[in-house]
């Protein structure tokens, strides 16, 4: 009997914190289309989601790669399929370890700060001193991050598919002296369009859950700095599993 | 101006604040005390509608804060200006956005021209030179004066303080006390202030009323404060500053 009562329990915490979660969507996408527009603020938003990240995207993109690169070719060599890494490597990159690794990393670098600041603003009154200043405080510190992952975490993933597609030619080409041509002409030849805009769609949403749920830890935790240790790290943890269990479901729609 | 109906809010268990009333008109400075955990910041996020209350009314020059929409909501938060306790200054914004901000929103005026503005705010509050610090630059005592100047700058009808004069030494104490007394002439605000500072309660009010186990249980104008007959307002007004609500039930 306790063990159901816990189970319940367990499930309107649930509820009740997916309709929060959607509640925020709901605001951030009205505030989005109310005047006035932060273009300020969004940019500074980009530079951080997106500039400021490139390094760590740039180096797991091209390890990862690399990476690739070499077990692929390792075990495709067993057949005689050497020529076909690039293509695989292309296609995962692509579909898959492009926009999954950036969001990753984005959740890690990004999300655990945006979870950090809005927390800390909460828990020194700096949100409601928005409110008593008769600023909205989804529109203010919510929208342009949302904004800005929404932009920058798909041109990121763009960067992170080419880098380690170079990875992928780098071990090929120069460490297993396979002809450039050779790599180059079986990458454009499967790779398909698809694959590359679906891998988009996928970022696109990534980066919309990682600023949702990491502005909606922030937004609304409470209990001084173990409150704001606690939202930094649920938002990563959050943001990560909802990046794996969505990219499956997202996947099996797209390429099915 | 201000009126607070049978005012009840419950966090969890704990009800905290449990049948509220009081009346705050134009132009008068009211002072609500009481121990601390007593819910007096409970009680100012109400007017203002930063808390919603479980039941009762808050009710500013006759609108029902609680039935306003979004809109009519932002309109009404333009007429007041709030010191919160902690100053609670944007971490990420210079001293002079932090004074200009509700200004800087509003879009109708050139970035330069309300900088020109926050800094005569700034020099109101006793600060010069300090526009270009960020808040981690500043002192305690220099953060309240700054978050002063944020809540005065677009000239509102109503001033909420959230313990104006806490963590301040009693000379800047006394400082802030003065700034708000003569606010309170320059502008003409109705004002509601939360403090356990006796002193300064004295210094700024028209009239105390004194918040104890969430319901207001004496109103009086300073000098009745002083002469009260109320065992729980004589022991907070002779413990001072430290009368903690634990305390004050053993006189109860």
């Amino acid at each position: 009997m306790r063990s159901i009562e816990s189970l319940g329990r367990y499930i309107i915490r649930f509820l009740e914190e997916f309709g929060r979660i959607a509640s925020l969507l709901y605001s951030t996408i009205k505030q989005i289309f109310t005047h006035p527009f932060d273009i300020k603020g969004i940019l500074k938003q980009m530079v951080e989601v997106g500039i400021n990240s490139l390094p760590v995207v740039l180096i797991t993109a091209a390890f990862t790669g690399m990476a690739l690169a070499l077990q692929t070719y390792t075990g495709f060599a067993r057949f005689g399929a050497e020529a076909m890494v690039g293509f695989v490597v292309a296609i995962s990159m692509t579909r898959e370890l492009g926009p999954v690794l950036t969001a990753i990393m984005i959740a890690g670098r990004v999300g655990a700060a945006m979870a950090a600041e809005l927390s800390t603003m909460r828990v020194t009154e700096q949100i409601d001193a928005l409110e008593s200043l008769a600023t909205n405080p989804v529109k203010y510190l919510v929208v342009p991050r949302f904004l800005a992952s929404l932009i920058m975490v798909p041109a990121l993933t763009v960067i992170a598919a080419i880098v380690g597609i170079l990875g992928g030619y780098f071990i090929v080409v120069v460490v297993f002296g396979v002809s450039p041509a050779v790599y180059w002409h079986w990458t454009w030849v499967y790779t398909e369009w698809k694959d590359i805009y679906f891998g988009l769609i996928k970022a696109f949403f990534f980066g919309g859950c990682v600023s949702l749920l990491s502005c909606y830890k922030g937004f609304y935790s409470a209990g001084g700095a173990e409150g704001v240790g606690k939202a930094t790290t649920s938002a990563v943890v959050f943001s990560i599993i909802a990046i794996l269990i969505s990219n499956y479901f997202l996947s099996a729609l797209m390429f099915a | 101006m201000i009126e607070i109906i049978d005012l009840h809010k419950s966090f969890g268990k704990n009800h905290v604040l449990q049948g509220v009333n009081l009346k705050v008109d134009r132009g008068e400075s009211m002072v609500v005390m009481g121990g601390s955990g007593s819910g007096k910041t409970i009680l100012i996020k109400h007017i203002i509608r930063l808390l919603r209350p479980d039941s009762g009314k808050v009710i500013v020059d006759g609108r029902d804060m609680a039935e306003l929409n979004e809109k009519e909501l932002y309109k009404m938060r333009k007429r007041f200006g709030m010191l919160f306790q902690s100053a609670a200054l944007f971490d990420s914004l210079s001293v002079w956005e932090n004074v200009g901000f509700a200004l800087l929103r509003e879009r109708q005026m050139k970035e330069s021209d309300v900088k020109k503005i926050a800094i005569e705010e700034l020099k109101v509050v006793g600060l010069t030179g300090v526009e270009d610090l960020m808040p981690s630059e500043l002192s305690g005592g220099m953060k309240k004066r700054v978050g002063l100047a944020r809540a005065i700058i677009h000239n509102p009808e109503i001033l909420l303080y959230d313990e104006p004069t806490t963590g301040l030494d009693p000379i800047l104490a006394n400082t802030i006390g003065d700034l708000i007394l003569e606010l309170k002439k320059r502008l003409s605000v109705t004002s509601v202030t939360i403090t356990h500072d006796i002193q300064a309660a004295y210094k700024i009010a028209d009239r105390i009323a004194m918040l104890f186990k969430g319901r207001i249980i004496e109103t009086g104008r300073p000098d009745e404060i002083k002469n009260t007959t109320n065992p729980v307002v004589r022991q907070f007004i002779s413990g001072g500053l430290a009368a903690s609500g634990e305390d004050l039930e053993e006189v109860v």
